[in-house]
């Protein structure tokens, strides 16, 4: 065992202490999470963090013998001033030496692999508890889609949108969230490195992937995959919720929209105007399937797949133009009067 | 002693005779209807050399959009492009014609032949690479197409489908960039049979396979090896263009096409194309650590073995870019595994030029400053490489900011240094001038710490989660610090690069006259004159060792005694 200040987890620590230093404030203004792949809080980003560690301490060795070998090398073998010019003794190798550094190698693979291959099983293999909640994540250019069948604390099935809620886990009651992986147009990767690392959302090719968060919080993320003009902004974000707020979320989620006759106007204009082309709003005429499920849009914190805070004024910005936010997004701008526009925000903002 | 004509049979003494060239326009004819190896390897360096200036300036306008949060300086769309076409351009028109301008160049010369197998398919080949280059770069003018979408490709060197599907990619940017990769792919194909045929038929009398110095080796192996893996990408760029005009749907997935195969295609090139890339890192770095440490290399046979080794485990390993894709726990396993078996024959390369070191009398002349960090970092992106062949870790590293600093290493780190030294120790054999070695020394420190600045740091980026190919990040994610300092270093390269230009042509002028042999080498090329005459050798010189010229210097303790 190597004495403790060696010890590769600390000076580890220690080298991220210092990136972390300098992201400092933003850990104070944003949610208590952050997006580094050394801070995991879920089983899967756990084990890979601790495999991490542990290839750390095989590369970290290989590089102080090898970058050793090289500086020593550098430091005794250069011609010096005062040299005759003769030539150094030349070899022409020996079988021995050679046999040596190949041998090394071949147990290093060794047990990289059994270690390796350890971990992939665990984590793509583990069966899926009975108390697992199930959601069907489909990526779009540039938002994401999230399907809640019936199931457990889902009363109900129903969309959301952009906001992945899902119930906080622990180690005597495990309540992991399996994720199946759709994408509806191109190639599309989900990453949130706290949780676990990147899947890809590939048409045609269903995939999945689990987390177990174990503490409360926001985490995000952003999708990996390019994915064309706006796949900077294709953010992720995935609220992990007690078990009781995720029911009671959910259950709002599961109910049709609200229907509130003091904006009746706005709801005229979202459904006589394209965007009813475009977007559900589940309970009314409108079930476009193109855009975002604008059903509990109020519910959000966020707008344009958590590019922007969801407030009145970015509401009615975006409606406007959404390419002001978002150059190049799938969302055109509908050309509405500024009284249309009003109205429609006003109506959207009742949409809880 | 550097100036002195070296007695070996069949060596000239004489500077090549010139003959009258009066007009530009007349030395422009001679060099488009030339058919000289020389002279194409030179092509293909100008080549490579004007790319690399151009993709180069992409990277820094890349640097500036991204040295601060929510920046504004260039457009999403210009962005991606942006990304898209560096990508492709270090790769198709700086790293590929490299590979050429190396093996064009020196390999006729190190055994003794006085022009490759095919000159013509010579000349063919470079300007089949060099329509390529303009294919790609006309995608400007040409992408937007009759509709107006689009100009310059914007699907990332990868070119994922259904990305490019015509649905998702209007206007003629993309088949602009597939008939690039096609035709560029042809030049290479026909530079690689060249290669192969050159060095199977040309070699001097008393030059045995295993004599052929490594550079030649390397250059051989990669010859047949390109032959190998520029296939699937044609194929599938081909499948593209079916796909985009002849109502094809090999990657449409909206008709049942299939997204992964196209990955599939796409890397079991992708891959081996790295090594494609770096064998002429590993060729130069093999004559250099050589000759600047004074000693013959160790383990030769090794060596060739090593190389041999490596290019075969790298035709199983593809899919260790795919570890995200979703494939089985047992295919993940498989890739982990062939991957790191790739660990050995490297290992064993960096361990025998060590050893070539080892007891020698190391002379740190500019070339040999680029061939030591080489070997520095080559062994930290081979470090970085058995991270990232660690399928659960790269499900987090895959395309993040790490991965970017890890390719870099390679990329930059290891083959531009190694293609710097090259440069600097073959200048004087191709121009019969030396390169001003104040200006390498400041080239070689400024490029140096420059490339630390950037690189290292953007490991960092990638463990704080920064994921690639995009154009901003929002302020609360804390990546801006890293990124600034990333872009700082960006720029101390830049201006190296651009003191290197200018070293090549305050050189070119006024170097120093370099003689036959100024390094006190080893090999042919050596033997004859700096620049060498039209066709190299007066007669065909005769070698009994690895080390013509060594012998030749030391008749009282020649090579062949030992072979
Ligand atoms: C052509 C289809 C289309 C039409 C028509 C359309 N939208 Fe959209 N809308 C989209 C798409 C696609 C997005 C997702 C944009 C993104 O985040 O990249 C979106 C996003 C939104 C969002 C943000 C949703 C969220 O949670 O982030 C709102 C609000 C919205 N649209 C409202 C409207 C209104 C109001 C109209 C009519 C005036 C309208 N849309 C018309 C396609 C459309
Ligand atoms: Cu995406
Ligand atoms: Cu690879």
């Amino acid at each position: 065992m190597l004495p403790k200040w060696l010890r590769v987890e600390r000076i580890v620590r220690l080298a991220f202490a210092f990136a972390l230093a300098l992201s400092s404030h933003a850990l104070a203004e944003g949610p208590q999470t952050n997006t580094h792949i050394l801070s995991p809080v879920s089983t899967p980003a756990t084990q890979i963090y601790q495999l991490s560690l542990f290839i750390i301490e095989i590369t970290g060795a290989i590089f102080v013998v090898v970058a050793g070998l090289l500086t020593f090398v550098i430091i005794r073998f250069r011609e010096r001033s005062g040299d005759d010019q003769s030539e150094p003794a030349q070899v022409y190798g020996s079988n021995q030496v050679e046999l040596a550094w190949t041998v090394i190698p071949v147990l290093i693979v060794v047990v990289l692999f059994l270690t390796t291959a350890r971990v992939i099983f665990a984590i793509q293999d583990a069966p899926m508890p009975q108390a697992a909640l199930e959601v069907t994540s489909v990526g779009h250019q540039f938002w994401w889609e999230y399907r809640y069948p019936k199931q457990g604390l889902v009363g109900q099935d129903f969309v959301a949108v952009n906001e992945l809620h899902v119930p906080l886990s622990s180690a005597d009651h495990p309540t992991p969230t399996y994720i199946k992986l759709l994408s509806a147009d191109v190639v599309h990767s989900f990453w949130v490195p706290q949780l676990m690392g990147k899947i890809d959302l590939i048409p045609n090719h269903p995939n999945d992937m689990w987390i177990d968060p174990l503490q409360p919080g926001i985490y995000l993320g952003q999708c990996a995959q390019f994915c064309g003009v706006q796949h900077a902004n294709m953010l992720l974000r995935v609220y992990v919720d007690s078990p009781e707020r995720f029911a009671a979320w959910a259950a709002n989620q599961a109910r049709p929209a609200v229907q509130d006759p003091s904006v009746a106007a706005g709801r005229h204009v979202f459904e006589t105007q394209a965007c009813m082309n475009c977007h559900v709003v589940r309970g009314t005429v409108a079930t476009g399937r193109f855009g975002p499920d604008l059903t509990h849009l109020a519910s959000r914190d966020t707008l344009a797949s958590g590019m922007i805070p969801n407030t009145r004024d970015n509401l009615r910005a975006w409606i406007k133009n959404p390419d002001a936010f978002k150059p190049g997004c799938l969302m055109p701008a509908m050309q509405l009067t500024d009284e249309q526009i009003d109205q429609v925000t006003n109506y959207l903002e009742t949409l809880k | 002693m550097a100036d002195q004509t070296l007695p070996i049979h069949g060596a000239l003494d004489l500077t090549p005779p010139r003959e009258s060239q009066h007009t530009l326009l007349d030395i422009l004819h001679d060099w488009v209807i030339t058919v000289d190896h020389k002279k194409l390897g030179l092509m293909y360096m100008m080549m490579a050399i004007f790319f690399l200036l151009v993709a180069g300036a992409e990277a820094i306008c890349i640097r500036i959009q991204l040295a601060v949060p929510n920046n504004h300086f260039i457009s999403p769309q210009t962005f991606n492009r942006l990304f898209t076409m560096h990508g492709t351009t270090m790769v198709f028109l700086v790293g590929m014609p490299l590979v050429f301008a190396w093996a064009n160049y020196i390999v006729p010369l190190q055994i003794g032949a006085r022009d490759m197998a095919f000159p013509r398919l010579n000349a063919f080949s470079f300007w089949l690479t060099f329509l390529g280059g303009i294919f790609l770069y006309y995608s400007f003018i040409g992408g937007p197409g009759l509709y107006g979408t689009g100009s310059a490709p914007d699907v990332t060197w990868w070119a994922y489908a259904p990305l490019t599907a015509k649905a998702f990619s209007p206007g003629h940017a993309t088949d602009y960039w597939a008939l690039a990769l096609i035709v560029t792919g042809f030049g290479t194909i026909g530079g690689g049979i060249n290669i192969m045929a050159t060095v199977l038929s040309m070699r001097c009398k008393g030059m045995t396979l295993m004599r052929m110095p490594l550079f030649t080796w390397l250059m051989f192996v990669n010859g047949a090896f390109v032959l190998i893996v520029i296939t699937p990408l044609t194929a599938a760029q081909v499948m593209l263009l079916i796909d985009r005009y002849l109502g094809g749907h090999f990657f449409d997935t909206q008709a049942g096409g299939s997204a992964t195969v196209w990955m599939h295609f796409f890397w079991i090139f992708g891959h081996p194309e790295v090594y494609v890339l770096v064998f002429p890192a590993f060729a130069i770095a093999s004559e250099v650590i050589q000759v600047f440490s004074r000693k013959a290399i160790f383990g030769y046979p090794a060596m060739v073995a090593a190389v041999v080794g490596i290019a075969f485990v790298s035709l199983g390993v593809w899919a260790h870019h795919m570890f995200t894709i979703g494939m089985t726990s047992a295919g993940n396993a498989f890739f982990v595994l062939s991957t790191s078996l790739v660990g050995i024959p490297t290992g064993i390369k960096i361990f025998n030029w060590l050893a070539t070191m080892w007891g020698g009398k190391i002379r740190f002349a500019t070339p040999m400053l680029f061939c030591t960090a080489f070997l520095f970092q080559f062994l930290c992106a081979g470090l970085t490489g058995i991270m990232l062949s660690v399928a659960p870790w790269d499900w987090q590293l895959h395309s993040s900011y790490f991965v970017i600093a890890h390719f870099h290493y390679v990329l930059v780190g290891a083959i531009v240094f190694n293609v710097f030294a090259g440069i600097y120790y073959w200048f004087p054999k191709a121009t019969g001038r030396m390169m001003s070695e104040t200006l390498g020394k400041w080239h070689f420190w400024l490029f140096f710490i420059g490339f630390h600045v950037t690189f290292d740091t953007m490991h960092f980026v990638g463990f704080e989660g920064m994921p690639r190919w995009i154009y901003t990040y929002p302020a609360d994610r804390g990546w801006q610090h890293l990124n600034l300092v990333v872009s700082i270093g960006g720029v101390i390269q830049a201006i190296a690069v651009l003191l290197f230009a200018y070293n090549l042509i305050w050189s070119l002028f006024k170097g120093k006259i370099a003689g036959n042999d100024p390094w006190d080498a080893w090999t042919l090329e050596w033997a004859t004159s700096s620049p060498p005459p039209i066709y190299n050798f007066a007669t065909d010189p005769v070698v009994r060792s690895r080390r013509p010229l060594w012998d030749l210097k030391h008749p009282e303790d020649p090579d062949w005694k030992y072979d």
